[in-house]
């Protein structure tokens, strides 16, 4: 008997969490966007198996941002999100690494993809995760001698600064 | 004595005013949106070259007019400083749009709410952007302040004799 | 006389942030050997304006003004990527019409861009001339903007679900006069500057970055085309109407600042053609008036009568809106705007005319109600004029955007500028930084 269609195509993120079991937390396909929870410390694993890996080839990180999950009541603070395009297979995937608020490091992906470089500066900047093994971490966005980690939840979005420079 | 005006001061003021009003400078210290219309108002149709203020000088110390065009934030706010305490006397401030008015609707942690908190200002171009029409009129604006202004020329001693005897 | 051996020492000079070069506000360190850029710093920030914490402090229409000031040359893309997210997640489907006309005003957008661009940087290289004559191209073509949106630059035009008004009438004639114009500017622009010998010594064989660094730096849109990559998310992705027009992405070959200014010669021409296909394709024609039972009153005076309670007077009329209002009636409404109550402003009329259209009205416009896309997070991408400009939204239920990140195409490019620049000589950091298209806006947010 065969088959009258065939059956639809498993969704990478599912094919990732059968690679990597203890890895891979949870996935979802919301509005068509493939997505993935991984772990902290299993993501250079997996981010160097989506770069190396033939049939992957996610060549491109589109985007590297985090989101500050204070009014979610989700079970760790923060997420940093990973956007990856592959250009062969046009196909884009999002990796999300939840990390704690007692802890907020994860590990650079600057020597795998050279966009990383800025987007962890930016994530640093706004946020105050820190990137382990990221070569000059600094601010990207404010000032330097800026304190405080403006897009966190709780750093109030009019806050005035001392105006500062010569004669200040 | 310094403000004693007669028919002469009267007359080097009027002249001063209506060669400075009329041959413009201006630095323009372009950062966003509004430098859109700013290039617009610089352009063929709306040709601020008409009105003498057509060549931007590039150098603080050349110029007259320091355009403030576009939002100025926090990070960038000792920079216009330094270039306003640059230029040379006499000097005259443009706020063009409201972002340099009052912040426009940035009402944030990273803008300044209006670059009159760092430095004297001239003329208020409101807009978001303001129209090439809207410059234009706050040009002309400038540009009678320039001639109301009193030079503060002092006469020489020849020069008074010479006013006192035609009792004017 | 021998020639001694000079102690020489490298000269660091900082570029900016105050600069002549009208594209925005950063900071270049270089490291000089005389001429000759030995290492290159790029600070940036200088016009950060919090808009992704700004996005948070309203409704999901509200942030659609700060999209205006992203990428201010081509606002309506933003506009267009921001409200396609959301009615991604919200599982919405604008009509046909409303398709047209977002890709319509976002090609017109995108010619907008590359005419500043292309005319900033040949400003910069002294041909004074083309700038002028592309400066007049984009007023032509901010007339035809104004026309349908209302304003020239920060037009706010798209909305959750649809955009703002239908097009006027006759837009299609003056469009393709403006577009014939347009292509006379570029053809003048072209023979001032595509065989000019200067121009192209000087843009030729500078600012050059290999396909593979430019992968590897999350590169795209035209600087990555002039590479020889063929990645354009109108084609690989298409979204809106894309998958049903023909049109090409120009691809370059050396990835140098040439190749860049000939790609975006010629999507400019491609843009156009874009155009002139969806006025082709347009559907739904000019609206007849119907016959439309009663007496028209002016809607203002037909609410003040319901409020003293003259209902015998106004029973039997029907509201007419005010001309301001123009491509925004009733008739025009249902075409360009999803009908979702979800997310869509009822058309006027109902709004003043009956019961059900004030309540829909209220229940997205008061405080504590509006626009309220289920729990979750999408990422949509759009082809901006610098390259892929992705939103990526997320949302907890309520009314307000609990994160909008824009990911800004011309980031990667600024983090690539010291690759792009090591190597080539001071003079060549003008025409680099002109091709790289950089907009404060969009990289500062």
């Amino acid at each position: 008997m065969s088959e009258e269609q065939a059956p639809p195509p498993v969704p990478l993120s599912e094919q990732l969490r059968a690679r990597f079991p203890e890895a891979v937390i949870a996935t979802h396909q919301q509005a068509g966007d493939d997505t993935a929870v991984v772990r902290r410390e299993s993501l250079r694993a997996v981010a160097q198996h989506l770069r190396d890996e033939p049939e992957l080839a996610f060549n491109v990180l589109m985007d590297l941002t985090a989101v500050d999950g204070l009014k979610l009541g989700a079970a760790s603070r923060f997420e940093v999100v990973y956007h990856f395009y592959s250009l062969e297979q046009n196909r884009r995937l999002r990796l999300k690494v939840p990390v704690e608020e007692q802890d907020p490091t994860v590990d650079s992906l600057a020597d795998l993809w050279p966009s990383a470089n800025w987007f962890e500066r930016e994530v640093w900047d706004m946020f105050g995760i820190r990137f382990r093994g990221h070569p000059s971490l600094k601010r990207l966005l404010m000032y330097e001698e800026f304190s405080g980690h403006p897009l966190r939840k709780d750093y109030p979005v009019n806050r005035r600064q001392p105006l500062i420079g010569p004669g200040n | 004595m310094f403000g004693q005006s007669n028919w002469l001061t009267t007359k080097v003021d009027a002249a001063l005013g209506w060669a400075r009003k009329f041959s413009i400078f201006q630095y323009p210290f372009v950062t966003a949106c509004c430098g859109m219309e700013y290039m617009a108002t610089a352009c063929s149709h709306y040709d601020v070259d008409r009105f003498g203020a057509g060549f931007p000088r590039f150098s603080p110390r050349q110029a007259d007019v320091l355009f403030v065009v576009g939002t100025i934030s926090h990070k960038m706010a000792p920079i216009l400083k330094k270039i306003y305490d640059q230029m040379t006397e006499p000097k005259w401030v443009v706020a063009f749009g409201v972002c340099t008015c009052t912040g426009g609707f940035y009402d944030n942690y990273a803008t300044v709410q209006g670059i009159d908190t760092l430095i004297p200002v001239d003329v208020y171009i409101p807009g978001c952007p303001p129209r090439p029409e809207n410059v234009l009129d706050g040009l002309m604006k400038l540009q009678a302040k320039i001639q109301a202004q009193h030079s503060g020329v002092t006469l020489g001693a020849s020069s008074q004799a010479i006013a006192d005897k035609l009792h004017v | 006389m021998e020639a001694t051996a000079y102690e020489t020492r490298d000269l660091l000079l900082n570029v900016g942030p105050a600069h002549p070069a009208m594209h925005g506000i950063i900071r270049i360190l270089l490291q000089l050997d005389g001429e000759t850029i030995k290492g290159a710093d790029v600070e940036i920030g200088y016009l950060h304006r919090g808009f992704e914490k700004m996005c948070e402090q309203g409704g999901y229409n509200h942030a659609i003004p700060y999209t205006d000031r992203l990428n201010y040359v081509s606002p309506l893309i933003n506009n267009v990527g921001y409200c396609l997210a959301i009615e991604r997640l919200m599982g919405l489907t604008v009509p046909e019409r409303g398709q047209y006309i977002r890709v319509i005003m976002s090609e017109i957008s995108r010619i907008t861009d590359h005419l500043t661009c292309v005319g900033a940087s040949a400003m910069e290289l002294g041909a004074f001339t083309v700038f002028l004559y592309m400066i007049k191209a984009r007023e032509y073509l901010w007339e035809l903007i104004e026309q349908v949106t209302g304003a020239r630059l920060t037009i706010s035009y798209c909305r959750v679900g649809g955009v703002k008004a239908d097009l006027p009438e006759g837009f299609e004639t003056r469009t393709r006069a403006v577009l014939a114009q347009v292509r006379e500017v570029l053809v003048e622009c072209d023979t001032l500057l595509t065989r000019n010998r200067i121009f192209v010594d000087r843009m030729k064989g500078t600012g050059t970055i290999t396909q593979q660094d430019a992968l590897g730096y999350g590169i795209t849109g035209p600087f990555l085309r002039s590479t020889g990559a063929n990645f354009d998310v109108r084609k690989q992705t298409p979204y809106l109407v894309y998958d049903r027009l023909t049109f090409e992405a120009p691809l370059g070959q050396h990835g140098d600042n040439l190749d860049r200014y000939f790609c975006r010669m010629e999507e400019m021409e491609q843009s156009m053609r874009i155009v002139e296909q969806c006025l082709a394709q347009l559907p739904g024609g000019s609206i007849q008036a119907e016959g439309v039972a009663g007496q028209a009153i002016a809607a203002a005076d037909m609410v003040d009568a319901a409020k003293m309670g003259r209902i015998a007077e106004i029973a039997g009329t029907h509201p007419v809106t005010d001309p301001t209002l123009e491509g925004s009636n009733k008739p025009f409404h249902q075409r360009i705007n999803a009908p979702e109550k979800r997310a869509v402003l009822p058309p006027k009329e109902d709004t003043y005319g009956n019961i059900e259209g004030l309540m829909s009205h209220f229940k997205l416009i008061m405080f504590g109600h509006g626009i309220r896309p289920p729990k979750g997070e999408v990422y949509q991408a759009v082809e901006g004029a610098n390259g892929e400009l992705g939103f990526y939204v997320v949302s907890d239920g309520t009314d307000k955007p609990y994160r909008v990140r824009v990911r800004p195409p011309c980031l990667p490019m600024m983090a690539a500028l010291p690759l792009l620049l090591t190597g080539d000589m001071m003079a060549d950091v003008v025409p680099t930084f002109g091709s790289v298209n950089m907009i404060g806006g969009e990289l500062d947010r």
